[in-house]
């Protein structure tokens, strides 16, 4: 079996070095009547790399992969281009085979790598400081509710979502709430061309530990970030901040800038591919250095070594399990590592300009997008502000167009009656997003597909 | 004339009275291949991108043109909220970035370097057709929110690995969603908590013995338990009686790792989660030690009704310098209606279906015959679906056969290991008899001053990973040694050398491990700097 180094002939030797007279002497601690003798029942044996190549081969290929397709899906998932270098940097060996840094002389690799990220994702959010990552954004939104908590020292138990926050997110956190006794406010979007800010604001009250408002939101709308925070603020609440598509802020100002107090969201867009949905990763910054003793997850410090060398460490771990145990700010352990590793290589090989110029590039698109779709017959756009990604409503139940269209090798778009199921009044709604690597030619295809179908 | 290697030498031995470090300073601060890297933000610039935008050229042959001038920007549609301040965010072209992150890289230590015998952690090799799968359009360039008929295969990868880890563990049903073992941990917990809800039981505490991963209490904790300490025995294990004792009408569940952190198999396992069930309770099993049993015994034979397994561990899934992970649960019949969304089931008609929020009870009606018992979705999505594909790749390749060939060398390997050891170093549950898949080790014997922490560094310069340190608790300076079934005989005949050296050096009061390691990138580290002022981000001195 390629995989295992011993020979038969090894493991006799070592049986006797042990004074075992077979394997199973080994196992004795195993109850006789649970131990299995042979091979599981039931289950193929090994295989060679060609035959496993194969078979996995043949499921890939029950796929629609996103690049044969005239693709225009997102809702906190982007198609974005990834340069070469950057996938050969996460499998080299050094990084993708190393486990988290707990040595540190012999982890620097990880751990500059991880100050870099921190700072990076920090000074995209317009934070002081950014932990070394989450698992992807959903969790990472639940942890910050979790967090405003905390810092409302159970006094205060209401948790306000803008409805606007994306589906999958407010359902972690309805989820996650129902165990720690936090009141959920959150209700559906409305179709309206701006968001419903002064309708949130109106729902924070005294009682109310967090606000939680996504930038821009799940029908791509941009909220009013810094009214919003003003509003919180008045009531001792703190602007938590979610965003899924990290390419925007390149374009429009960061809410760190604009008062939230966490900012969380998803990397995925910067280094990471679509993956049919993970793994990801969850960015968590804090905008100011008094809340970092109160956050989750990993974070790593720049400190020196004893000849006076700059080196970096895994540090406050005083707020994690394996120090703190019952009294964890979480219990995470696990980060996304290789993803935040690739999040930084990109942003590296981008920099500040070509982020910049990546953001304008997806705008300029989807402002294109949108002015052709809305010549449709049929088709409406309802955004007033978007940056790469806006809705359209459509003459007809947006999820069947979607379903029909596939079998042009078109994925139009989410609809919202897949975000938002059971909600009538949303079914003629659909998410599309534009990116640098949708052509003009993908959206006269989708323009004339919709045309045909509304016809 | 005399031949080049007089001496004999070869790799893997001493050169006496020779230092590979003396020598001159260098003007860098360079050691030859050892290289020194900059941060960033010391080498990039603003004004610097290795990333082109040329998204007008048509790169056909056939008829070239002039590449057309971008469409005309709209005016921006941002609402007002354009970005005005500069970021931050120096770039490097791309050859400075590959030499970046290649200097970089060149700083940690890997398996793929050498055994990297983590207690607990499991750091095997990982093999690289997982890798070359995992990129297959057809996994890789997937969007989660496909249409269904566009991502059968993907459902169907789920639904495969599913099938594996039910029947590898022998229980019921599979919760595929967490994204790492902690979240698995939750998961289970939150499973339970919904079961008792559900028949309107209030139980208040979990019971965790002393030697647990501290994920096992904060993830208790998270979900809103109280958490108590279930007793150890003298060698190790968790005491049955004790526990018998503490059960009641407010005891949720207990929480065992199994094999535990001792590297020990429960041999009570089956009684405890007799007397846990009898109790009104459930029992958690944390998986994290899978890998010592896998295709041995099944946790679902034993009693247990959760147990997540971090795929990272037992299936070769890259950990990548501290993620990602992934923390399927497999779950009891009784728990198994309770566990989160979205799901994928496969029906009599072969087809695999994605049971989201909006078909969950329809679903549940029509196949389960029951109501909706859910407990909610614990992610955005379906998963860590690029370590689904990994670790379903890594078990075909093994198949069941394989799989317990897998189980049957990391506990050979390990009590090798213990018994390669006997005499040099203290092995507090080595005498009632063998181990499982990692061999525990306390400093008893160290002489005055040098610690678990000096012997780690030390086996640092003799060019290995520590292993797991001071974890777990329940043993004084405990070191705790897996070796995993990747390593061949000679690795680890290699790695017993190192380890009897550092530690008749520790027993010897060697004073030269105080200050190891001496060969590594970096000397030892100031923690306590860097927790007394925390530098988390890098501050552009210019700007100070």
């Amino acid at each position: 079996m390629r995989y295992l180094p011993l020979t038969d002939s090894d493991r006799s030797a070592m049986l006797d070095v042990i004074g075992a007279p077979d394997i199973d002497a080994l196992f004795l601690d195993v109850p006789e009547e649970a131990r299995i003798s042979g091979p599981i029942e039931g289950l193929p044996m090994h295989a060679s790399e060609m035959a496993v190549e194969k078979h996995m081969r043949r499921l890939s290929k029950k796929n629609l992969a996103a690049a044969d397709a005239a693709f225009f899906l997102g809702a906190g998932a982007y198609k974005h281009h990834i340069p070469a270098s950057v996938d050969h940097i996460i499998q080299r060996g050094e990084f993708l085979t190393a486990y988290t840094p707990y040595q540190p002389e012999i982890a620097q690799g990880t751990l500059q790598m991880l100050f870099e990220f921190q700072t990076q994702v920090a000074r995209l959010y317009g934070c002081a400081v950014a932990n070394a990552s989450m698992y992807d954004g959903s969790t990472a939104c639940w942890e910050a509710v979790a967090m405003a908590s905390r810092i409302a020292r159970g006094k205060k138990r209401k948790v306000v979502l803008s409805g606007a926050l994306h589906p999958h997110y407010a359902e972690v956190v309805r989820t996650m709430a129902k165990f720690t006794d936090d009141e959920i406010a959150g209700a559906p979007p409305s179709l309206t061309a701006k968001p419903d800010d002064e309708g949130l604001i109106a729902r924070i009250d005294e009682d109310t530990s967090c606000v939680v408002v996504q930038y821009p939101d799940i029908l791509g709308r941009l909220p009013d970030i810094a009214k919003i925070a003003e509003a919180a603020h008045e009531r001792g609440a703190l602007l938590i901040a979610v965003n899924t598509e990290p390419v925007a802020l390149g374009a429009v100002k960061s809410p760190g800038e604009l008062g939230a107090d966490i900012v969380v969201g998803e990397g995925q867009s910067i280094g990471v591919g679509l993956q049919f949905g993970g793994p990801y990763l969850g960015l968590f910054a804090v905008r100011d250095e008094k809340h970092v003793r109160m956050m989750p997850g990993r974070l790593c410090g720049e400190t020196v070594d004893a000849e006076g060398k700059r080196g970096f460490v895994l540090t406050l771990s005083t707020r994690e399990q394996h120090i703190r145990r019952e009294k964890a700010t979480s219990n995470i352990c696990t980060n996304s590592g290789l993803c935040a590793l690739a999040f930084n290589v990109h942003m590296t090989l981008l920099g500040e300009k070509g982020l910049r110029r990546l953001a304008m590039e997806n705008h300029r698109l989807a402002c294109l997008a949108a002015d052709r779709l809305a010549k449709v017959p049929g088709v409406k756009v309802l955004n007033d502000a978007f940056f790469n990604e806006f809705t359209l409503l459509l003459d007809g139940d947006a999820r069947a167009i979607v379903r029909k269209l596939t079998k042009q090798n078109i994925l139009a778009g989410v609809s919202l009656g897949r975000l938002f199921p059971g909600n009538d009044g949303l079914t003629n709604g659909l998410l599309v997003a534009v990116t640098e690597t949708t052509t003009e030619e993908d959206v006269e295809t989708l323009a004339a597909a919709l045309e045909e179908v509304l016809a | 004339m005399s031949a080049p290697n007089a001496s004999g030498w070869k790799p893997g031995t001493p050169v006496e009275g020779h230092n590979a470090m003396s020598g001159p300073d260098t003007a860098t601060g360079n050691r030859a291949l050892m290289l020194e890297e900059p941060l960033l933000f010391e080498i990039g610039h603003i004004e610097t991108t290795g990333v082109d935008f040329d998204f007008a050229g048509k790169l056909d042959l056939a008829g070239v043109e002039q590449p057309q001038p971008p469409s005309p920007a709209p005016s921006s549609r941002l609402g007002g909220f354009e970005r005005t301040e500069p970021i931050g965010l120096p770039g490097l072209s791309e050859p400075e970035t590959v030499r970046h992150y290649t200097r970089l890289s060149r700083q940690n230590y890997a398996i793929d370097l050498g055994l990297f015998p983590l207690g607990s952690c499991t750091m095997k090799h990982n093999p690289r057709l997982n890798e070359k799968i995992a990129r297959m359009p057809g996994f890789a360039d997937v969007h989660p929110l496909q249409p269904v008929d566009t991502v059968r295969g993907a459902l169907e990868v789920i639904n495969e690995l599913a099938f594996w880890l039910i029947h590898l563990t022998g229980m019921h049903g599979v919760a595929m969603s967490p994204k790492a073992g902690a979240h698995g941990e939750l998961c289970g917990i939150l499973c339970i908590r919904a079961a008792l809800e559900a028949r309107g039981d209030a139980r208040e505490v979990i019971l965790v013995p002393e030697s647990a991963h501290g994920t096992n209490p904060a993830t208790a904790a998270f979900a809103g338990y109280k958490v108590e300490d279930i007793p150890a025995t003298p060698e190790g294990r968790v005491d049955l009686e004790a526990l018998k004792a503490r059960l009641g009408p407010d005891v949720a569940g207990v929480m065992i790792t199994n094999p535990n952190t001792c590297g020990l198999f429960e041999r009570d396992m089956k009684a405890i989660s007799d007397a846990v069930h009898e109790a009104g309770g459930f029992v958690y099993c944390d998986g994290a030690n899978f890998n010592a049993i896998v295709g041995k015994v099944r946790p679902g034979d034993l009693g247990v009704d959760a147990m997540h397994i971090n795929l990272h561990k037992t299936f070769s899934t890259p950990h990548g310098g501290g993620g990602p992970g992934s923390g399927p649960v497999v779950l009891s019949e009784a728990l198994s209606p309770f566990g989160p969304l979205p799901y994928t089931a496969r029906t009599g008609d072969g087809v695999v279906h994605l049971v989201e929020e909006e078909d969950a009870e329809s679903f549940a009606k029509e196949h389960f015959g029951g109501p909706l018992q859910h407990f909610g979705r614990m992610t955005a999505f379906h998963g860590q679906m690029g370590m689904f594909t990994r670790a379903l790749s890594y078990i075909l390749s093994h198949g069941a056969d394989g799989l317990k060939q897998v189980a049957e060398d990391a506990v050979l390997n390990a009590n090798y290991v213990l018994r390669s050891l006997d005499g040099v170093l203290d092995a507090p549950f080595g005498p009632s008899g063998p181990c499982m898949h990692e061999a525990l080790f306390s400093d008893k014997g160290f002489a005055d001053g040098l610690s678990t922490l000096d012997l780690a560094k030390a086996l640092i310069d003799e060019g290995y990973h520590p292993m797991t340190m001071y974890f777990p608790l329940v043993v004084h300076g405990a070191m705790l040694v897996e070796p995993t079934e990747t390593e061949s005989k000679a690795a680890l005949d290699q790695f017993i050398v190192a380890l009897r050296s550092v530690a008749e050096r520790a027993k010897a009061g060697d004073e030269s491990l105080r200050t190891a390691p001496h060969y590594a990138p970096r000397r030892r580290l100031d923690e306590t700097l860097a927790a007394r002022r925390p530098m988390l981000a890098w501050n552009d001195p210019d700007l100070a």
